[in-house]
């Protein structure tokens, strides 16, 4: 039993950081409708800049968490204004392989930066572990999830309250409508690229904090299909949900089935439930249900 | 009229879509060798009566025969091997293929060789593709398309579109035609030639025809018969002059001023 | 982009439905089939070897292109289903000792099988959801390649004899490129007919409007299988080949980065194009070969450059990707017609 709560603390975690890696992602394909390959690597480019800033130019890491969200930010919107701007309107497919290209790119700059080792962020939260009952948690854990929580929180405000949130919801519902709005449909895009950035790297550094940091971080990138799947490709709610699940999901598989089979099953399980999931909900839990119409 | 063969019996189909009542309870019969028009405003529910006869949207009730055979729940690929066919209101051609292909590919059920022998080429496929060609070039010559054979779709103007779309049904070689607003958009003279080619279709190849349409000179013109609906009901049917003096229909659709 | 020529006029529908349709090209292209058979007495073993790994990677690239190009769905599972044709391949060459030509059909309709059970999603699956279930394919496969390890050998792996042609053992490039260049022969112009012919035309039309094909009489799902069913059997071949070419095949080779290369092929040679998936197999074969060639210049002077070669090869590769998007989304096979068409005229060009 303890051991299965360990699982389930250990899953909200991971789960937590899964919903707001996809909730980069949802937001891009929603406004844009890109689907982005390289939601992992943005992760990962956010956790190494913090860690630069914190380890290199010895920085407290409150300061340096907030300058890293500001530079993701600045990211994400040259990457929309140079690369995916000129991609509107081209099919699927080479958007696809364009955010692809984009990955492969940013991780092998990574590597080519700071090497292939895993990394540590400094002791920042007490080692000691706080016990509730019998169970121990550690503050890492605590502060994720507080952490992931403040976010989901200020964006859903953001979205419902702000003009610029609403001018977004609107982009997504109906570009063309938008545009007629008076909305800059562009900056709109170019804004959602810089969020999901900004999210991705929060994802990245509460992971770097857990983990400690190396390049196959970026299979989050991966690991964020499932999820989104999971709750509806267009669902914000969809992701929250949807990343708390799948990540409960793939420590109970981890916990259980791996020691019998002897290791993989962590990582394949999210994709085996998600094939089931789509068989059975083509759109997902919370996703939009397309209209055939002639 | 009564002793006629009936081709197609629509009888009292309703559409739901989430609650919306797309068409509610609908009935009606269409003879062999006619033109019959369905006439109404927007959102009246043509389309949608157009995709249950063709299987796109599956009836909520109701049944509908196609010469004598229950075809309510049949998968839509089936139907067009029936001499079941269509045209679509928004051009829905295959953009990134040619001319000849996308009238070859309507030829696709005709062609019987498999894979093993596509493969190979030579003998059964090469022959089956020739004699198959020629008849879709029969088509080509019908609706004088013969210069367009090789160009792309996407490369081509709307009203030739609409042409093709009609080849593309044609080589189908069908026995009841379902058109979805063929004149929408054309010039005048566009229209003009796409009257003559219903006319045609109809009396030269046989082919019964139901026809969508808004322009009604067009359709006052070239029916046999019209029904008119409104918000998913049937308003009435009957020849044209009828349909046109039916007041029910005059401020449902044509507007309370004398219209022709 | 249809030109035609002057004066060319055809005299029955039988002419016009052939590839080349000139004298002109037709001489080009058996001489240049001839010259690719007597190729290899006057090459090295490094470029033979080049030679053979791009012939491989041109089957894998046609069977995606006919899914993905051709038919319209993105797959990312290419390079697991190449694995399956490997694995295969090894499995009953050494089990049952059957005879290489037996045993590559073989693998490859295994590979078709697991692949149509893969397309089964998109009976209800469209667009970006059934890519995404194909990437699921790719990780559940790879993790039955690592994990079965009575049949795949896990990662350690799994080692075969060489193919045994009529006791030539095809041991060396020499030897192979020979069996190769035969192979993709006869597959490219095998896909080339299913493409021309109406099984290609269907697939198109699910491809361009899957609605009308439907309408049209085509039963949009059971093409749709046979798509992912033909371009497993090539993905099947593909990966038969490299186990008899390696005779070691071990799971790494068959991983999301080898699918992302064959769709990278399709892209950069050109969507839907048999001849593209040519072009884009030989360029992204020889792209690291190129790099690796640029990176040995310079590792004297900068030895660095050694260990971060990976990186840079994996740093290349996205930008040729890239690139080739923003400024020739269409492919190397445009530029291709664009050149042909050119010396069509030559030299008076108007």
């Amino acid at each position: 039993m303890e051991f299965f709560i360990q699982i389930l603390v250990a899953g909200v975690v991971i789960g937590s950081i899964y919903a707001i890696v996809a909730l980069g992602f949802t937001l891009i394909y929603k406004s844009t409708g890109v689907v982005n390959f390289a939601q992992g690597e943005l992760l990962l480019v956010g956790a190494y800049i913090c860690l630069q800033l914190t380890v290199e130019y010895k920085l407290n890491f409150v300061i340096s968490f907030f300058v890293t969200l500001l530079f993701m930010f600045i990211f994400g919107f040259l990457v929309e204004k140079i690369f995916l701007r000129k991609m509107i309107g081209e099919p699927i497919i080479s958007i696809i392989m364009l955010t692809i290209g984009l990955s492969s790119v940013f991780k092998s700059l990574v590597q080519l930066i700071w090497g292939t080792d895993t990394k540590t962020f400094p002791q920042i939260f007490s080692e000691e572990p706080v016990e509730i009952g019998n169970i121990t948690i550690s503050y890492v854990y605590i502060f994720s999830i507080i952490s992931v929580a403040v976010f989901l929180i200020i964006f859903s405000v953001f979205f419902k309250k702000t003009k610029v949130g609403i001018a977004m919801r609107a982009v997504a519902s109906d570009q063309q409508a938008a545009l007629s709005m008076g909305i800059d449909v562009k900056r709109i895009f170019a804004l959602s690229w810089a969020i999901a950035a900004v999210v991705s790297s929060v994802g990245g550094i509460l992971i770097g904090n857990i983990n400690g940091i190396n390049t196959s971080l970026s299979q989050f990138g991966l690991k964020v299909f499932p999820v989104v799947i999971l709750g509806g490709l267009d669902s914000i709610l969809g992701a929250i949900v949807g990343g708390l699940i799948i990540g409960i999901l793939e420590n109970i598989a981890g916990g259980y089935i791996d020691p019998i089979i002897g290791g993989g099953a962590k990582d394949v399980f999210p994709f085996i439930f998600m094939i089931v999931i789509l068989m059975i909900k083509p759109y997902g839990l919370f996703g939009t249900v397309e209209v055939e119409k002639v | 009229m009564a002793n006629r063969d009936i081709i197609l019996d629509v009888n009292k189909v309703y559409l739901n879509f989430g609650g919306i009542l797309a068409i509610a309870g609908v009935s009606f019969k269409v003879y062999k060798g006619e033109i019959f028009s369905i006439i109404g405003p927007n959102g009246a529910g043509k389309t949608s009566i157009l995709n249950t006869i063709t299987g796109i949207y599956f009836p909520s009730k109701g049944k509908i025969l196609y010469k004598g055979k229950d075809i309510t729940k049949m998968p839509v690929h089936k139907r067009s091997t029936m001499g079941l066919v269509r045209t679509f209101q928004n051009l829905e051609l295959f953009k990134g293929m040619t001319v000849l292909d996308n009238l070859m590919l309507s030829r696709h059920n005709f062609l019987n060789y498999g894979l093993i022998s596509s493969i190979f080429y030579f003998g059964k496929t090469l022959k089956q593709e020739v004699i198959h060609r020629k008849r879709v070039e029969e088509v080509i010559d019908f609706l004088n398309l013969s210069s367009y054979r090789k160009k792309h779709v996407f490369e081509l103007s709307y009203g030739i579109q609409k042409r093709v779309e009609l080849a593309r049904a044609l080589c189908l070689e069908p026995e009841l035609i379902l058109l979805d607003e063929p004149m929408a958009g054309m010039n005048s003279e566009e229209t003009e030639d796409m009257a003559r080619y219903i006319i045609d279709i109809n009396e030269e190849m046989g082919v019964t025809v139901i026809l969508i349409e808004h322009d009604m000179n067009v359709v006052m013109d070239l029916s046999s018969r019209v029904m008119a609906l409104d918000f998913g009901e049937k308003v009435c049917e009957g020849l044209p002059e009828e349909v046109a003096k039916d007041k029910r229909v005059i401020s449902a659709y044509l507007g309370e001023e004398k219209w022709i | 982009m249809n030109y035609t020529n002057c004066g060319d006029f055809k005299t029955s529908y039988k002419k016009d439905t052939e590839i080349y349709q000139s004298l002109f090209s037709k001489i080009s292209i058996y001489s240049f089939l001839v010259f690719l058979f007597i190729l290899p007495f006057f090459i090295d073993d490094y470029f033979l070897y080049l030679l053979n790994i791009i012939m491989i990677a041109i089957i894998g690239a046609v069977g995606l292109n006919i899914l993905t190009g051709i038919t319209g769905l993105i797959s990312l599972g290419q390079g697991a289903f190449v694995g399956v044709g490997a694995y295969a391949a090894g499995y009953i060459s050494n089990k049952f000792g059957l005879n290489f030509i037996l045993v590559i059909p073989i693998a490859g309709f295994i590979t078709a099988l697991v692949g149509m059970v893969f397309g089964i999603p998109s009976l209800r699956l469209k667009g970006l959801y059934l890519s995404i279930a194909t990437l699921a394919a790719q990780f559940i496969l790879e993790f039955v390649f690592i994990r079965a390890e009575s049949i795949t050998g896990g990662v350690t792996g799994l080692s075969l004899d060489y193919a045994n042609f009529f006791n030539i053992h095809l041991d060396n490039d020499f030897k192979f490129y020979f069996f190769a260049l035969l192979l993709t022969i006869i597959l490219v112009t095998a896909a080339k007919n299913i493409v021309r012919t109406k099984i290609g035309r269907a697939f198109l039309s699910i491809r361009d409007n899957y609605i009308a094909a439907e309408a049209m009489g085509i039963n949009i799902f059971q093409y749709k299988i046979l798509s992912f069913g033909i371009s497993s059997f090539y993905a099947g071949v593909a990966g038969a080949m490299w186990a008899y070419y390696v005779t070691i095949i071990t799971p790494e080779h068959f991983t999301i980065g080898v699918s992302i290369q064959y769709l990278s092929m399709i892209i950069i040679g050109g969507l839907g194009k048999i001849l593209g998936s040519i072009f884009g197999a030989i360029f992204i074969t020889i792209l690291p070969e190129i790099l690796r060639f640029v990176a040995d210049q310079f590792t004297s002077n900068f030895p660095f450059l050694t260990q971060a070669f990976a990186s840079i090869r994996e740093a290349a590769f996205g930008i040729v990707i890239i690139l080739f998007l923003l400024f020739e989304p269409e492919g190397i096979v445009r530029r291709w017609n664009l050149i042909k068409a050119y010396f069509k005229l030559w030299p008076f060009s108007y």
